[in-house]
């Protein structure tokens, strides 16, 4: 099988095995191609924003703009969507990722509800900021708030908590759930006390990468919840907070004369602590991987 | 006791199953209570035109339409190659060691949040594009469609590869039982059997980067324009996504350019519904994989 291949005037033909080591290393390039942005931005980020951090950065409000101090109240502030957001899309994903695995009977239903969480985790982000606004903001008057920007966040999470939970479910063998019910236990006690533990470092995962969405997304939280500068700490889930992307967007666009290390530095905080959630993730998988006996 | 209990605890997990159902719902709703006033207020030529200057009155959504395709198509021809290519490398031809590097990296990328893209694409990509091209400016739509193209090559390397690993071994074995090469096999066999499975990757790209918000906002110079030939590439475009996220903030709530910005949202929200749902119905068809929510 040789393909005859132009080259020049002169026809040459050349042999399946040539055209492999060709075809692997054009496949070779393509996947460094695809890589070393990923490795470049990283790497770029951390050598340039590594010396605006310090324990100040952390940890004092910014002034004079914001083009000086540190960037304290977008990463508390960060830190209260996440856990606002925690609050309500894990309870709800782990119940209905339970159903769907444990309860749902193969009906028409199911498959709409397989349908909708396929199609919630398709809906652009922006849109979910407008949906947030429209429901949370205006119509149930809770203001652009905290707490209006964790349920907006809350339900563009579900989606991914939900499949995953069901997913690490659906992984535990079906012997389990039968001796949970040969020993008496009702459906529910088995479940409780058989499945979810075997499942739950899969559930963790899918929680952290959730979260990890949330924490990084702006556009849901430009109209909900965030605000472009507050001199102060939130004291309550009503109140507007400053928030880590929002505020990169912000020094990046729109406030002239931003010091450029204090760019890199908020930059740098982000990226960092959702590649750390990442992180946590895959060790957490890769570390169940090892420990499954069945 | 114990039964009551039980019984209160499957009605709420039935309820929280339906929930997602629910919030489907209830963001078309919203989507619709906000937006379809726009139909009574302009009249649909108006909307179909090709200004949008709000200000003036002007509701044109055609730019904006046309400055999405822009930029999702060109960011497609982007990573369509790089993400199959780079699935292909991972799923039939990289030795362990080196897939068990990549695939964590290529879920870093997924990790990494668009604004922060977006700032790399502000500092970096775009005067690199401007001094490369000799562009009066970086922020085009080529820039916007570079940095869709990261966003959506970690769903499709995923997906593809997921779509490459359900092909069973079986074929990979008839193949060299013929004689075939390693990279015939891949080329004649594989491929084309985990057709649909690619075909649907590259559909949830489309999705991602139709829906992109920040990075694209960032980095497109946002001028309404509409398309005129290939040097709109490498001119100023502005998204749908775009115009809702930067002009929402400083719109009063009611008014005309409000609805507008909703109706827009609507227009997104049945692009993104018609593309999942479709390329959900494909995996279905395959017997594959039942759906893919994490990339």
């Amino acid at each position: 099988m040789n393909t005859p291949f132009e080259l020049g005037r002169r026809k040459v033909l050349l042999n399946k095995h040539t055209v492999q080591t060709l075809g692997f290393w054009g496949i070779r390039l393509v996947s460094l191609v695809t890589v070393l942005p990923i490795l470049g931005i990283v790497v770029y980020i951390i050598a340039k924003g590594a010396s605006a951090i310090n324990w100040g950065f952390l940890t004092q409000m910014p002034y004079d703009g914001m083009r000086a101090g540190g960037i304290l109240p977008a990463i508390v502030g960060t830190f209260y969507l996440m856990v606002g957001t925690s609050l309500f899309s894990i309870p709800l994903g782990i119940a209905a990722g339970i159903y769907l695995a444990e309860y749902a009977p193969e009906t028409i239903w199911t498959r709409m509800i397989h349908i909708a969480i396929i199609s919630l985790a398709g809906v652009p982000s922006v849109v979910y900021g407008l949906f947030g606004l429209g429901l949370f903001v205006l119509f149930f008057q809770f203001g652009i708030s905290i707490l209006s920007a964790s349920l907006t966040l809350s339900i563009m999470t579900l989606p991914v908590i939900i499949s995953t939970t069901e997913e690490s479910l659906r992984s535990i063998p079906y012997s389990f759930r039968v001796v949970g019910l040969s020993l008496g236990g009702t459906q529910w006690q088995g479940i409780r006390k058989i499945i979810l533990p075997q499942a739950l470092p899969g559930i963790l995962t899918g929680i952290i990468l959730g979260l990890e969405r949330a924490v990084g997304e702006t556009a849901p939280i430009l109209f909900t919840g965030a605000t472009f500068f507050l001199p102060r700490l939130p004291h309550s889930p009503m109140d507007a907070t400053m928030a880590l992307p929002y505020h990169i967007f912000v020094i990046s666009t729109q406030v002239p004369g931003m010091p450029i290390e204090i760019q890199y530095g908020t930059v740098m905080v982000l990226m960092v602590f959702v590649l750390g959630m990442n992180l946590v993730a895959s060790l957490i998988r890769s570390r169940v991987r090892a420990k499954r006996q069945w | 006791m114990r039964n009551s209990s039980e019984k209160w605890i499957t009605r709420s997990i039935q309820i929280a199953g339906s929930s997602s159902i629910l919030f489907l719902l209830l963001i078309f709703l919203f989507l619709l209570r906000e937006g379809l006033s726009t139909l009574g207020e302009v009249p649909i030529s108006k909307l179909l035109a090709v200004r949008w200057y709000p200000i003036e009155g002007l509701f044109g959504i055609l730019p904006l339409i046309s400055g999405s395709l822009i930029v999702t198509i060109f960011s497609i021809l982007i990573a369509l190659p790089l993400g199959v290519g780079t699935a292909i490398y991972i799923g039939e031809i990289a030795p362990r060691s080196v897939k068990e590097i990549l695939k964590p990296m290529v879920e870093v990328l997924a990790g990494i949040p668009s604004v922060v893209l977006g700032f790399i694409g502000i500092l970096v990509l775009s005067p690199f594009l401007r001094r490369a091209l000799d562009l009066p400016t970086g922020l085009t739509a080529l820039s916007g469609a570079v940095l869709l193209a990261l966003i959506s090559i970690p769903t499709i390397v995923s997906i593809a590869e997921d779509a490459l690993y359900a092909v069973p071994n079986t074929y990979r074995d008839a193949s060299y039982a013929l004689g075939a090469s390693h990279w015939q096999t891949i080329w004649g066999v594989v491929i084309p059997a985990a057709r649909s499975g690619i075909l649907t990757a590259v559909m949830l790209g489309i999705g991602r980067s139709l829906g992109e918000t920040m990075a694209v906002m960032m980095v497109t110079g946002n001028a309404p324009t509409i398309f005129s030939g290939l040097s709109s590439f490498i001119a100023p475009v502005r998204t749908m996504t775009a115009t809702i996220a930067s002009e929402m903030g400083e719109v009063a709530t009611g008014s005309t350019h409000y609805h507008v910005l909703f109706f827009i949202g609507i227009i997104l929200f049945i692009f993104s519904l018609v593309i999942n749902i479709s390329s959900s119905s494909a995996i279905r068809k395959r017997g594959e994989k039942k759906g893919q929510v994490v990339s």
